[in-house]
Parts: C-alpha cells; structure tokens; sequence
C-alpha cells in the first residue's frame, strides 16, 4: 500500500537590529523586537493558526490522517512569547494522536556543517529533543536537520544520538536513477534510516499551487491524488515535506490552498493510499544504502550549501561564528548561550547570498548581501569579545591549550574505561575456575568500579564548566589515581 | 555607416570626463563595427589624437572666403588637411566678417571651459553651419550640452537625424538650481534630437521630469571602460596591512558630496585609530573641507595631495583599501569602475548612474553617514569582505566593455535612420 508521509515544519528567526559598528562594546542587545513580534504575528495570523485548524480538522475527521511536525527552538521561543495561541493549536493536535514531531537543531542553523563543533551541535539537538519531550510529552525518534542538510558524516552523528531516521532531500544529484519513493538507508550507519523528499510533489504545492501560468494550475486534489496513485507498483513511500508557512504566506490564503489539503485524505482512501509518520516508515527495513558525500539540502536548484556558504562573506562570518563554539559550551552565561543560539539561525548567513536569482530575495532590512554581512559582522564582534571577555584576560593559546587538554583527558578517560572493561572480561574469563562465592564479588566489585568511573567521567562535564583550569587539574588527577 | 561628431573634449587633452568617454564610445564603435565612420569636430584639437577617426579642427574650418596659398597652409593645418580646408572654403554660407576672423578666415577657440565659454558655444554652432554643407555622413551625434547647438544647426541644414548623448545636465552640476541659459541650451537641444542616449537610467529620468522629453526617445546608454595599459598595472598594489586607506578622489565640489566623507571619516576615526584619509583632488569646497577636518579634529589623519593627473591618479587607486565616492548626484560617474579595475572595493551612494551597472560594489544613500561610516569599518576590518568585493569586482568590471556599448548605439543609429527614429 502506498504511503504518504505529511511533514511540515515550523521556524521563524530572531530578526537582527540594524547594529552599527559604534555600538560594539557598548549595546550587548542585538535583536529587533518590534519587528520580531510583528512578523511572528502576522505569520501566525495568516498562516500557522488557519493551516493548524485545518491540520486538527482533518485528523478528527479521517480516521487514516497522520502527520509530522517539526519545530525549531528559536521559532519555538518566539511562539511561546509573542503567540501563545499557536502552542496552544499545536497541543490540540498532539491530543489528536494523529501527530508526531521530529526533532531538529535548537538554532536552526549550520552547526553541523562547522568543524571541532560537534559537541554544540549535539547538545542543541538533545536540547531540542526534552524541549519537546517537555511541551509535547512524546520523544522525538526522527530527526531533520536545519534546511535538510545532510550528508553521510551528518547521518553518522545523528545515528550516534540515537536517532532512528532522518529526513533530507530527494536531491536528484544524488539519487540518479534512484527513486525517492522507498526508505534507504545512510551509507556510513546503516542503522539510520533515511527518507527523501519528493521534491515535485512537495513543490507542486509548496511552490506553484498559486502560479497561474503553470501547465497543471489550478491543480485539484483529486488529480494531485491521481498523480500518486499513478505511481509504479512498489513505490510506496511519498514523502511531501514543507514549512509550514508554505500554506498561507507562499501561496496565498485566498488560493484555497488548505482546501486542497482537507480534501486529501477522503481521496486517498478512495485509492487506497494511506498515511504515515516518519518514524512508522523508518521502523520499516531499508531497501539499501544511499551514499551522500557531499552536503545537500532542500534549497535552490542545486540542492548543496551554496545560499549558506557560497561566497567568501558568509565563510569568513561562519568561521568567525564557530571559532568560538567550544568557549561557548563550556561557560555557563545564559546571555550569550541565548545570543548564540540565536545568532547560528541559518537566515542570517542566507542574507549575505549572492547567487544569481537572488536579485529580488526579501533581505529584510538589508539593502544587499554586503549590508548584510557587515551587520552581522558588527553583531558578530560584540559577541565574540563578550565571550573573550568571560575568561578575563586569558590569552587564547592558553584558553586553547586548556581546551586541548580537557579534550584530551576525555578521551583518555573513554579509553581507558574500555580497557577497563575489557580486562574486567578478561578476569571474569580468566575466574571462572573459582568457587561461585568469590567469582561474584569480583564481578559485582567490577561492576561497581565502572559504574563509578562511568558517573565520574560524566560529573565531570558540569565540573569543568564552572572553572575549566581547577577542574581540569581535579580531571588530570583522577586519571591518575586510575 | 557615416557619423558626424561632435565633441568638446578628447585625450590626450583631458579636462574630465567627457574626453575619456568620447574616446571610449568612439574607439568603442570603430573597434566593434568596421564600417563605421566617425569624423570628429573638436574646437581646439592638439593633433596628437589618436588617428582612428577622422579629427576636425573647428579653429582652422573657414567661415570666411580668405585667398590663401597651398604651401602656406599645408603646415599650419593641424587636424583635419588643407585639401578639407579648401573643400569647406566652397561651403561659406553667409557674411561673417564682423565675428573677428583671421587670416585663415576661421573663429579661433580658447579650447577648454574658458570665461567667454558661450561665445564659443556659438561660434562652434556656426562652423557647424559649413561642416554640415560640406561632408557627406548619415547621422549627427553631438556630446553634451556645449555642442548641443551645433548639433542641431547641423541637423537643420543637413535634415540627417540627430542623437545627443547626456553626459550630465545642469541639474546634477548645481543640485537643482539651475542656470536658465544653459537650462535653454540642452532643453533646445533635446527637444530638436531624435535620439537622446543618457549615461544612466538616472539621467534618463531627470531629462524625462525636468526637460519633459518622450520616454521613447531617450535611452540609458551606460560608460564603460578600457582595459588598464600595462603601465598602470604593473604599478605596484599597496600591501593590505594593518593601516587602512580611505580614499576620495574627484573635484571637490557640492556635486560630489565630500562634507559627507568628512563626515563618515571622523565616525570612523572615533573608533578606531588605524585608519588615514586620502581627501585627493581640487574645487571650489577645498578650503572649506581642509576647515571641516580641522574643526573635527581628525586633521592628523586626513591628507589633502591636491589635483591628481594620469599616473598619479591610478597611483592614488592602488594605494588605496577602499575608495569612496558619496556622490550627491552623478549622471555616471567612471572613478568607481577603474578604481575597481585596479583592485580596490568601493563605496558609491545610490544616487551615481554607475550603481546601475555595477553589484560588487557598496551602495549606500550620499546622506547616510551612518551606513557609510559602517561601510568603511566594515572593508577595513573584515578580509573576507574586502577580497571579495576586490576579486568579484575586477572579473565585473572586465565585462563592461566599450565594444559592446558601440553595438548598442549602432542599433539606436540604425533605427534613427532606417526606421525614422522612435516617434511615429
């Protein structure tokens, strides 16, 4: 039977004031709010409380409706504060039971693409994981990155978190002759399960609903239905992803576009389609690996990082943002955790794109992609020596080398908690000849001697956040006395 | 294709922009277009011009029929030869004898922008008079406002169709206060052309709204530039090092806004100590800028090196990290596109006719100090920004071709005089 995946997601980001660089030193607050209360606002109004209402509609009146959600942690705060009543929508749908959400980064942004930030980027995605366990009482088991983006090394850290799919793009780069309509699976973790977007179907809607010189406007349920069911035999995941705001701000209201879509389900079941949450379909078994080596996403013609990290500009303001991720993560200000959050938001690099086709993208209050970068870039200096600033006048190499060392010791520490686990192994085989008496005090000591040194290296993380130089010692001391 | 032109300046003789346009558009169209011929009126030509065209010295085109010897003007003929000074003789058209000729019987110029500037103006135009009954062509294009008159004589006894091409109204020279003369002289003119290519949309817009000319007869026909020579570029580039320099470089006058520079300068300087100002060229606001610098206290920082010709000025581009240009208003303004073609990122306000053209540069409002200021902080501290703007700007500038603006005045000339021009 075929299946369709419904997916949307929700993200708004923290609109920038306009900063200019006579204000870095003095004004540690760089965010608009009128504009970030207006824009959310009006977003919510004309398109995530309607598109909402409708989504609860349908799954109260079709028996076979699911759907998936996902929410940034940025576009969360911004809900909770400025429009309540979404949360609010949102919770009504959860009580459907017809809803899943997925988890994604907290900041919505390019963590994961950045070197030596992995321990950033997973503590964003775990953050985001209680936040909605918090919120929405379920556990998000599948996970979407920021814009999609994947590649196999992604995947490999996303498996690690223990996540049990991922959903990307269907990027037909990557795919060739491959169909986007079965559950692959990452090529380094076979234990990921992956599911591409139908880029056409989703764009049909996401995209053209609205466009009147379209071959197929107006396009109708019951042929979009038709399209799906036309299928060859086999095919049976359709995965049709989007944001959100696609219903009511891309294409318009008035289109009738959340028609269209509560008249889906009844269609469907007429043919014999169903629907399925993410991670329904990556409890299914993988029809194979698909190699992705090279980053993609669901952005522009190609697919790839390039609106991102395109252009010299947003390189230099992206490594500049993630030469201090490890000072971040390690001290414990809530301000500049906060900033940093909402300074990552992938938008902000977006602004400084200068792709051709760009020409008429809505840059927000920036007259171009150099205006842009060098708000950024003023915002961006702040922040950094703020976060310089914290660890007084500590010179960087020593900072570094601290780091390194506390790196390091971690490492150390996990390699020798193997060790010690495999000479436990080796003693228990090695014992078996003794009484059962003393056999199980030494397994049980053994066991106790790991657990202790397990809740040690995992204290230890907290530790070294309030004063990395004392701890560091008190670290280098256990492995030590180890 | 025979085109009769007219113009008031051309190198090696420069006094500003025009020459280098002059040259561009016609070295442009002679390059692109092998049956295109250009027979070019100057006042005052030095004879070192480069032979390309064909080069008419309105000093030395009789208005009056003098008896003069072969051997005795073969040599004092500078320009065009004495078998054309014979051909105009045949041409006199009316009693000029009042207009104080010479011996030659000819009106003689000061060349440049002299006092009695529209006396020559007219003297210019009543040459035109014989050029126009003597030389064979198909279509008149005459160069701004001063040859505007002379165009349109020409067109009147020839009944060819006339272009004028817009290098500038008097409404970007005064910042509106215009001079009703000279107002009288390009509205008169344009009201006789067939065609009137401007050198930005920007211009397009002010002879449109202020001279009330048809839309359809006026077109954006942006500059271009020639590729460095060798000389220039073998100058050496100054090393991106920690000490910055700003540069303005242009005549020093209301037109080109450098109180907004000084302005910006003194934001930037009040935060940060690294940066020097290069405040190059002359005009009628210098000492009042020195005045301003003074009484902002930024003086140690900003240097004053006077009028730059030639070398000096691209010496000036190279030594420079970013290179300013807060004009109030510029029908085109060149100064960007060849500071970019020697590597250095600019700023330029929306109001220039070359922001139409260009996107590897800044663009901010002339007025906004703030942005401008941000702008200059930003290219000083930010490499990333800098290499950019210098790589993506040069392979931009390289693209904008004198060539290919030939191209495009051929087809606005093939449409005057096959097609009847643009208004029917």
């Amino acid at each position: 039977m075929k299946k369709i995946c419904l997916y949307f997601e929700i993200h708004q980001i923290i609109h920038l004031k306009r900063y200019r660089f006579f204000d870095i030193g003095r004004d540690h607050y760089y965010f608009d709010d009128y504009e970030n209360e207006r824009s959310i606002n009006d977003i919510a109004e004309r398109s995530y409380v309607p598109a909402l209402q409708a989504l609860i509609d349908m799954a109260r009146q079709n028996d076979n409706f699911k759907v998936a959600l996902s929410l940034s942690g940025v576009g969360l705060e911004q809900l909770e504060f400025h429009a309540p009543q979404v949360i609010d929508l949102l919770n009504e749908l959860n009580a459907t039971g017809k809803v899943e959400f997925l988890c994604e980064p907290y900041s919505h942004g390019l963590g994961s693409l950045a070197a030596d930030n992995d321990k950033s980027f997973r503590s964003e995605v775990l953050r985001m994981r209680d936040k909605i366990k918090e919120l929405f009482g379920q556990t998000p088991k599948v996970f979407r990155n920021s814009s999609l983006i994947y590649s196999d090394e992604i995947g490999e850290r996303v498996a690690e978190m223990g996540f049990k799919g991922m959903l990307t793009e269907g990027a037909k780069h990557v795919l060739g002759w491959k169909s986007p309509h079965f559950v692959y699976q990452c090529a380094t973790d076979p234990r990921l399960k992956l599911l591409l977007r139908d880029y056409k179907l989703s764009d049909d809607i996401s995209l053209r609903f609205n466009d009147h010189n379209w071959s197929e406007y107006p396009l109708y349920a019951d042929r979009y239905m038709d399209w799906i069911a036309a299928l060859p035999e086999g095919e049976d995941v359709i995965n049709i992803f989007m944001e959100l705001s696609a219903l009511g701000i891309f294409q318009p209201l008035s289109s009738n576009i959340l028609e269209f879509l509560k008249a889906l389900p009844a269609l469907a079941k007429e043919r014999g389609i169903g629907f399925a949450t993410p991670s329904e379909l990556c409890a299914e078994k993988g029809v194979g690996p698909l190699e992705v080596p090279y980053n993609i996403s669901w952005v522009d013609e190609e697919r790839d990082t390039s609106c991102w990290l395109g252009n010299h500009l947003q390189r230099e303001a992206f490594n500049k943002l993630y030469s201090v991720s490890e000072r971040v993560m390690i001290c414990n200000d809530r301000r500049i955790k906060q900033d940093w959050d909402y300074l990552q938001a992938s938008n902000n690099f977006r602004f400084m794109c200068t792709k051709a086709g760009y020409g008429n993208f809505n840059r927000g209050i920036y007259d171009g992609p150099y205006d842009a970068f060098t708000n950024y870039m003023n915002i961006l200096g702040d922040f950094i020596s703020r976060v310089k600033n914290l660890y007084g006048g500590a010179e960087n190499e020593e900072i570094n080398s601290l780091i390194t060392l506390i790196q390091n010791q971690d490492e150390e520490i996990a390699t020798k908690d193997k060790e010690i686990a495999r000479l436990q192994k080796l003693l228990a085989k090695y014992n078996p000849v003794e009484e059962a008496k003393p056999k199980s005090v030494g397994s049980t000591k053994a066991k106790t001697t790991t657990a202790k040194t397990k809740s040690a290296s995992v204290k230890k993380t907290p530790v070294i956040k309030a004063d990395p130089k004392s701890s560091a010692k008190a670290s280098a001391k256990k492995c030590a006395k180890k | 294709m025979k085109v009769l032109m007219f113009g008031w300046e051309f190198p090696p003789k420069i006094y500003g922009g025009l020459a280098v346009a002059s040259y561009g558009i016609t070295k442009g169209m002679v390059e692109g277009q092998p049956d295109a011929e250009i027979t070019f009126c100057l006042p005052k030509p030095t004879g070192e011009e480069e032979k390309f065209l064909k080069i008419i010295n309105m000093s030395q085109v009789p208005v009056c029929w003098r008896d003069v010897q072969y051997d005795h003007i073969k040599d004092r003929i500078v320009g065009h030869t004495a078998e054309d000074y014979y051909r105009f003789r045949d041409h006199i058209y009316a009693d000029f004898n009042y207009m104080g000729v010479d011996d030659l019987g000819c009106l003689q110029f000061a060349g440049g922008y002299p006092g009695n500037l529209h006396e020559e103006i007219n003297n210019f135009s009543i040459i035109a008079g014989v050029l126009a009954r003597s030389e064979q062509f198909d279509i008149i294009h005459a160069h701004d406002w001063l040859t505007y008159p002379a165009g349109v004589h020409a067109k009147m006894v020839s009944g060819k169709p006339l272009c004028i091409h817009v290098h500038a109204t008097d409404f970007d020279r005064s910042r509106g206060k215009v001079n009703p003369t000279v107002y009288s002289i390009e509205k008169n003119g344009m009201d006789h052309a067939d065609c009137i290519m401007c050198v930005s949309e920007l211009t397009r817009r002010t002879v449109i709204n202020e001279y009330h000319q048809d839309p359809r007869k006026c077109f954006a026909m942006h500059n271009a530039v020639y590729p460095l020579p060798q000389e220039y570029l073998d100058i050496p580039r100054k090393e991106h090092s920690k000490e910055k320099v700003v540069t303005f470089l242009g005549r020093i006058t209301m037109q080109k806004g450098p109180e907004y520079f000084v302005e910006a300068a003194d934001l930037v300087l009040k935060r940060t100590k690294n940066v020097r100002f290069c405040f190059a060229g002359s005009g009628d606001m210098y000492e009042a800028m020195v005045d301003l610098a003074a009484a902002k206290g930024i003086a140690d920082r900003f240097h004053f090196p006077g009028f730059q010709r030639g070398k000096q000025v691209y010496e000036c581009y190279k030594y420079s990290d970013v290179f300013v240009m807060p004009s109030v208003s510029e029908p085109f303004g060149i100064a960007p596109l060849e500071a970019m073609q020697c590597g250095t990122p600019c700023i330029i306000s929306k109001q220039s006719g070359c922001g139409e053209i260009l996107d590897k540069v800044i663009k901010v409002d002339y007025w906004d100090i703030h942005a401008m200021a941000d702008a200059i902080y930003s290219l000083c501290t930010n490499d990333g920004l800098f290499k950019y703007l210098q790589e993506e700007g040069l392979k931009e500038v390289n693209e904008i071709t004198w060539v290919k603006v030939g191209h495009r005045i051929r087809k606005l000339y093939d449409e005057c005089i096959y097609n009847g021009g643009f208004i029917h």
